[in-house]
């Protein structure tokens, strides 16, 4: 007999996400993902000067911060055919490339590692072992036997307290923990250390953007980011220089502390590797561009379909046709009006909430589509299409992350363990190490180029009469992003993003195809339906974003709210 | 700079220090000798002061503010000073076990509130809910319990981005829904951590809230304007502005008014106490203050890029005409709040009751 379980909120994620899991026989038989929230942006965009747009969208989300601001700028110069000078491409890719340190470090560490890590259990570690162990898989400062006894100290103290506080009435001891207690408190340790590198990271955003959350520097038409060598209000070369080593410090972290951890999560729970894929088809977006007009990138884009190698399509530059001609979001099991599939620029929608209807409509978020088809984006989906059409970096990646699995679980792990709950995790570590080397290549680049005398930043324009249409394509840390913008007459006639969290956490279709989260939680074990550990571990490894996730727009019959007080 | 978590680790004060400390204490506050023991066992034995976190209609931004936050780091605060009972974003629990965990300190412990988010009130609130609650109906049950209420973030406060016009979801802040009860609002998109971590550390060492201004925000961290701390403001005076980003007054650090600065009708420490640790803020990288500690910056404020009417631009280094304009807007967005329920400044808190 099946049981239904409801995992109502999420937490560890940003946003409100409600899971629910039908089980039978210890594995998930049915899941439905269901968006909690919903806000209004796009609506609230239509009207509006479209150079705004980036700061209102880019308050979709302060976990994601800079991505929607980012692909909102290019939605824009896109619509108007602006070309940004290469230095503000340079420091747009270094906003990218740090905040993508952080996003990545926050998300391992705060937002999941107490799925693998049982905090309790490394109050019966011993010390000098725990270093031992860190020592046989890395040469980091931080492993020492003090600091780990250190650590321990710690959390005795919490424990002892009785104040939990946000580690209480979590899964501790739960069957499917299965890590040593000295693993664990490595990994508690490295979990405390991890607080003080993504703010090393964040610092080095805030020196090119002002202030992080929520960076301001960015405009339509370049950056305001003044470069003057020769002046104390610019960014100097002292200040390149300080972003710099703070780049450098948090690399050396990713590569040390968190790429090993994971190595060493993924061989200690090997047994998890098969759990997961999901939807195997693979959607990225080409990004970290080389040059101003977006057609040389970095970071390589394309699909694969049916976990097929050999299926790639390569995209190569921003704004592709072969993306932009065949992306939809149906509504069928949505909490809007109508059932229909509708190109972005097309879509006109009105909110009809139903309440949760097994096989109706559940959830605030559409459910985009490929080609009619559903599509896993994110990191790993970067890995994917990049390892298929040979991108040296990738393979490279990839290759050595694997090598360094297989010599910790004994036992030769392939590229195919990729496609799974493990793997996405794996995918994202690998992610930040080549984002970290891309970042000082990026500085490189802009230093580079200041030194022959060019300090561009910003090229004036103005609003042409008639309608444009344009598209701002992302590759953020949680997957592939785009922003539609319709402007008419220096104003914005219609505004959609379809976001990486939608593309992943989204609904059933008209054909009843699962969403990416959905398809991968069928065949998870639960051991306990009390303590549904397994959804979590493979719902977060998708990185859940849900604020970004929910997006909508015109809602007629506005009435005006009478407040009253409680 | 320092290596917090290291910091965080060591033992905060050996046994000899703690007793010199409180020897110390005791007579600052007169007290005799004898009451020493007390206070060590008080000291010894006080709970962490419980925190509880609600999320609503928000963008986790204010919550990201707090992670990039070093004095006190994160994990000082969440290890040593305060316990932070539920926090969607942080906590390890999910689901029901979270849950309880909210009501387990809501129904037998006093507790300080902190909301992020806006809360939307159309249709009952179906917009945004939690555990199959609305987050109207959360903040029904929660906050008349609370000892006092934090709310952070524009949000919160005035209801944020949601709440720009057409406000699809009746999005309202915290004070338009909840009365009789002590509110301090943090505004900001997101607001400085020095600001919301300030009040916090100011309310557990005092056990009152800091001075508030009309809009209940604190004055030791939105007592002045922007303007009038700003390093760009002598070239305001002396009328060399910025035409376009990126020109010669651009690169020369010259003032942002006409390229759409908001600094003249915006209070906030932002020039003073700045972000991040690093020495900067948005007026530092060639970008215009866009007001967002202001109720409703999201239509008072845009277009973003255009100048603020009526502000006369001093062609002579006027200063006066400068000053005027913050004082005409004062006395605007005192008006456009007088709705709201205004907590005394610096009114001390009674534990437990709610206070009309």
């Amino acid at each position: 007999m099946a049981q239904r379980i409801t995992i109502d909120p999420i937490t560890r994620i940003e946003g409100h996400l409600r899971i629910d899991v039908e089980v039978d026989g210890g594995k998930v038989t049915k899941a439905w993902s269901s968006g909690q929230m919903y806000r209004g942006l796009e609506t609230i965009l239509q009207g509006r000067d479209p150079r705004d747009a980036w700061l209102f969208v880019q308050r979709i989300c302060g976990v994601c911060t800079t991505v929607h601001a980012l692909a909102s700028v290019r939605s824009v110069e896109n619509a108007l055919g602006l070309e940004i000078p290469y230095n503000a491409q340079m420091i747009r890719n270094l906003v990218q490339s740090i905040h993508c340190l952080h996003d990545h470090i926050v998300h391992f560490y705060a937002l999941s590692a107490l799925d693998w890590v049982d905090v309790v259990s490394a109050l019966s570690a011993d010390p000098a072992k725990t270093a031992a162990l860190a020592e046989s898989l890395s040469d980091w400062h931080g492993n020492s036997p003090k600091r780990f006894a250190a650590v321990k100290a710690k959390v005795k103290a919490l424990v002892d307290s009785g104040q939990l506080g946000p580690f209480a009435n979590a899964y501790w001891g739960h069957s499917a923990m299965k890590l040593p207690p000295e693993a664990n408190l490595m990994a508690v340790s490295h979990y405390l250390e991890a607080l003080d590198y993504q703010r090393k990271a964040t610092q080095a955003l805030a020196i090119i953007g002002g202030k992080n959350p929520h960076i301001q520097n960015l405009t339509v038409g370049g950056v305001t980011t003044n470069l003057n060598p020769e002046n104390q209000t610019a960014v100097t070369m002292e200040r390149l220089y300080y972003i710099k080593q703070l780049v450098e410090e948090v690399a050396s972290f990713i590569k040390n502390v968190y790429l090993v951890d994971v190595v060493a999560v993924g061989a200690l729970y090997a047994g998890w590797i098969p759990y997961g894929p999901g939807v195997t088809n693979y959607l990225a977006a080409p990004d970290m561009f080389l040059d101003a007009a977006g057609t040389k990138a970095d970071l390589p884009g394309g699909t694969v379909f049916g976990g097929d190698l050999k299926t790639i399509k390569p995209i190569n530059a921003h704004a592709d046709a072969y993306f932009k001609e065949n992306v939809q979001e149906s509504i069928a099991k949505a909490w809007y009006d109508g059932n229909w599939m509708k190109h972005p620029w097309e879509s006109t929608t009105e909110p009809k909430f139903t309440d949760f209807q097994d096989n109706g409509k559940y959830s605030w978020l559409k459910a985009p589509r490929f080609q009619g088809k559903p599509m896993q984006v994110g990191p790993l989906a970067q890995m994917v299409v990049g390892y298929a059409q040979g991108h040296e970096m990738t393979v490279k990646s990839v290759n050595s992350f694997l090598d360094r699995v297989s010599a910790v679980a004994g036992t030769k792990v392939g590229p195919e363990a990729l496609h799974g709950t493990i793997g996405r995790h794996a995918a994202r570590a690998v992610r930040a190490g080549m984002m970290a080397d891309l970042a000082l290549k990026h500085w490189g680049l802009l230093v580079e180029n200041i030194s022959k005398g060019d300090y561009e930043i910003f090229r004036p324009w103005s609003y042409p009469k008639g309608e444009q249409r344009g598209v701002g394509v992302h590759e953020a840390p949680r997957g592939l992003l785009s922003h539609w913008i319709v402007i008419e007459n220096g104003k914005i006639k219609n505004y959609q993003c379809v976001v990486p969290s939608t593309w992943n956490a989204g609904p059933r279709d008209d054909k009843d195809q699962l969403g990416p989260y959905e398809a991968s939680l069928i065949g998870n074990p639960i051991a306990d339906p009390e303590k549904p550990l397994e959804v979590l571990r493979t719902i977060h490894s998708f990185d859940p974003c849900i604020a970004c996730a929910v997006h909508m727009l015109d809602p007629k019959g506005k009435e005006v709210i009478k407040v009253k007080a409680l | 700079m320092a290596d917090t978590v290291n910091n965080a680790l060591e033992p905060r004060l050996d046994r000899r220090g703690f007793l010199k400390g409180c020897t110390m204490a005791a007579a600052a506050l007169g007290l005799s000798e004898a009451m020493i023991p007390k206070m060590v066992e008080a000291a010894a034995s006080a709970e962490r002061p419980r925190v509880i976190w609600l999320h609503f209609q928000e963008c986790t931004g204010c919550t990201e503010s707090l992670l990039r936050s070093s004095h006190p780091d994160l994990a000082r605060l969440l290890l040593d000073i305060i316990s932070l009972d539920y926090h969607e974003t942080v906590m390890a629990a999910a689901g029901h076990q979270a849950e309880q965990n909210l009501h387990e300190t809501v129904d037998k412990h006093p507790f300080l509130l902190v909301v992020e988010g806006a809360i939307p009130t159309k249709d009952n609130g179906i917009y945004c809910k939690i555990a199959g609650k609305t987050a109207m109906d959360i903040l029904k049950t929660v906050a008349p319990k609370a000892t006092a209420i934090i709310a952070i973030g524009t949000c919160a406060t005035f209801g944020g981005v949601q709440a720009a016009a057409p406000n699809p979801t009746g999005a309202v802040g915290v004070q338009d829904l909840v009365s009789g009860k002590p509110i301090v609002n943090i505004p900001g998109c997101p607001p400085n951590p020095v600001s919301f971590l300030g009040t916090v550390l100011h309310y557990l060492t005092f056990k009152k809230l800091p001075a508030l201004d009309k809009l209940n925000r604190p004055l030791f961290a939105y007592g002045r304007r922007i303007h009038d701390h700003c390093e760009r403001r002598a070239h305001f005076d002396e009328g060399r502005f910025v035409e376009n980003f990126g020109d010669q007054g651009h690169k020369l650090g010259y003032c942002l008014y006409k390229v759409g600065c908001k600094g003249p009708e915006t209070f906030s420490n932002c020039p003073a106490v700045r972000f991040n640790d690093v020495d900067v803020w948005p007026v530092s990288v060639g970008h215009g203050c866009v007001g967002c500690t202001e109720p409703n910056f999201w239509d008072t404020m845009t277009p973003f890029y255009e100048r603020l009417p009526n502000v006369k631009i001093p062609a002579t280094g006027i200063i006066d005409s400068a000053d005027r304009v913050g004082k005409t807007v004062l006395g605007v967005t005192a008006a456009a709040v007088g709705i709201h329920a205004v907590v005394g400044i610096g009114k001390r808190l009674i534990k437990g009751k709610s206070e009309e």
